[in-house]
């Protein structure tokens, strides 16, 4: 019982084994691969295993408060930004080695050929509750 | 107003009826929960005279008409179309064997506790979602699959209280706090229990629980946690400290120890110290080597060299600390408590920091990041 973000990045990631653009896949490839994504989320549904899980678009901005009375200030989007996240999957699981068999399985969506893409999803877990038995 | 407690507590009876007239557990168990919510519907206008029959003939007309409903689809057996057998009178074993099913050792512990907190507890499907910061929907298939899972398990099956202890000291002591306060369920469950089964180890978890539960109103402070040591004892709740060290007295008198009671034994010990500086460390050291000697485990071991510290001093403390293995959870938080004690505050301070860096949850991090800044400054 404890949550973890598997995180899916555009950029930062180590590189994936079939590291081909998505632009360069077959529209069969692309589908197969939205398939995969697909129904890895409908099994952790039927699991019970699922919390939430996004996609994010590649733009953005960088926003900070700029004193009292101003308007916050925007800035980028940074083409240089190692970091860029692509999205995300929230499960709760009943232990870390499942997290972590749930993001292999979630890594091995096909690619270029129908191969998996052996992509780095970063596994990081949630801060839980303080347990009440503690001494 | 519906007299919740008092609903939530005929369930496990009336779902034991069901089984016991023939109703498969899955299709009893949706039954039950259906009639408990038109229960809350009816009863503030036309409250029953008994409460239990009125649910078990609810539940008994829910399951009919769902199984007709599925029979319609599929046409199944002729259950449906006899008369109720009025069948044996519902018994304490009956709950008894309800909670061994929801904690069956084929289910993961989140299934088990999920299950055991709807089929025993009657709680929603929503509620347990909102307790546990899940969809309703992986929530309710969360149930369905574990109702699943134990759908081959005959009811009558003897089980192993150990398993149904385990679960309920996780609801104790892993839940959100949401609108559904899970220490006082896993309490209620626990005492329901103990009613049924007469066990030295239940009466071991009930005590270990009202003796935590007791304490509740000093472990926060706006939100940030406070240690034992430092917590105001004038909130603890006196009578439920009573209740817990009774429970325990009348289970230690048994004569079969194990690993529920001597963990009481330990919170009975502090709850029974007026101020932290009167605490019986020595005793508590011993209680945590019986604890050993029944249950080995590395984070045993690490609150006994907190305990050897208070009652040896640090160093002893520190020596005892530095024979586990320095990865365990909390390893180096404890290690910076003793060496804050030992005057060495500048590891300490390290320590701190490096122990907010490992904690697995938001209110132990800032009460460690904030003991490293109160010694770096």
């Amino acid at each position: 019982m404890a949550k973890y973000l598997l995180l899916k990045h555009y950029r930062g990631a180590p590189e994936p084994v079939n590291n081909v653009p998505m632009d360069q896949w077959s529209p069969d490839e692309i589908t197969a691969h939205i398939d995969y994504m697909n129904a890895f989320a409908d099994k952790l549904k039927t699991t019970g295993e699922f919390v939430d899980g996004q996609a994010l678009a590649q733009e953005g901005a960088w926003v900070r408060y700029d004193g009292e009375g101003r308007p916050p200030v925007t800035d980028g989007p940074f083409a240089e930004t190692k970091d860029l996240i692509a999205g995300w999957m929230v499960i709760d699981v009943d232990s870390y080695e499942r997290a972590v068999e749930l993001a292999g399985e979630l890594s091995a969506a096909p690619g270029k050929d129908g191969k998996p893409i052996h992509e780095w999803l970063e596994v990081r877990p949630f801060y839980g509750t303080p347990p009440t038995i503690t001494e | 107003m519906v007299d919740e407690a008092l609903l939530r507590s005929l369930t496990p009876a009336v779902l034991g009826i069901l089984v016991r007239r023939g109703a498969d557990f899955a299709a009893a168990e949706d039954a039950v929960q259906d009639a408990l919510v038109e229960a809350v519907r009816v009863w503030p206008d036309d409250p029953p005279r008994d409460p239990k029959g009125w649910l078990v003939t609810a539940a008994w007309r829910k399951f009919l008409d769902a199984t007709r409903a599925e029979k319609a689809r599929r046409r199944r057996e002729d259950l449906v179309d006899a008369e109720p057998e009025p069948g044996p009178a519902p018994t304490s074993d009956d709950t008894l064997q309800l909670y061994f099913l929801c904690a069956h050792p084929s289910l993961t512990p989140s299934s088990a506790v999920a299950l055991t907190l709807r089929a025993v507890g009657g709680l929603t499907t929503r509620q347990i979602a909102q307790a546990y910061l899940v969809p309703e929907a992986t929530m309710a298939q969360r149930i369905s699959r574990a109702k699943k899972t134990v759908s081959d398990v005959r009811f009558d099956q003897p089980g192993d209280v150990a398993t149904v202890l385990r679960v309920l000291y996780l609801v104790f002591n892993e839940g959100y706090s949401g609108d559904v306060d899970l220490a006082a369920e896993a309490i209620r469950l626990t005492r329901q229990l103990a009613a049924v089964v007469d066990h030295p180890e239940v009466a071991g978890l009930l005590a270990l629980m009202l003796l935590h539960h007791a304490r509740r109103a000093s472990r926060t402070v706006g939100g940030s946690l406070v240690p034992l040591a430092q917590q105001d004892r004038g909130k603890w709740d006196t009578r439920m400290i009573a209740e817990g060290v009774g429970v325990l007295q009348a289970a230690l008198a048994r004569d079969r120890l194990g690993e529920f009671q001597a963990q009481a034994a330990i919170a009975a010990l502090h709850a029974d110290a007026p101020v932290a500086e009167e605490t019986d460390w020595v005793q508590i050291v011993e209680w945590y080597d019986e604890l050993l000697a029944l249950t080995d485990s590395p984070v045993v071991r690490l609150n006994r060299a907190v305990a050897v510290g208070e009652a040896d001093g640090p160093r002893a403390g520190l020596k005892a600390l530095a024979e586990l293995d320095d990865s365990l959870p909390r390893h180096s938080a404890v290690s910076a408590y003793l060496h804050e004690r030992d005057g060495d505050l500048r590891t300490a301070a390290r320590l701190y920091a490096e122990a907010a860096e490992k904690a697995t949850n938001l209110a132990e991090r800032e009460y460690l990041t904030r003991q490293a800044a109160r010694l770096n400054n």
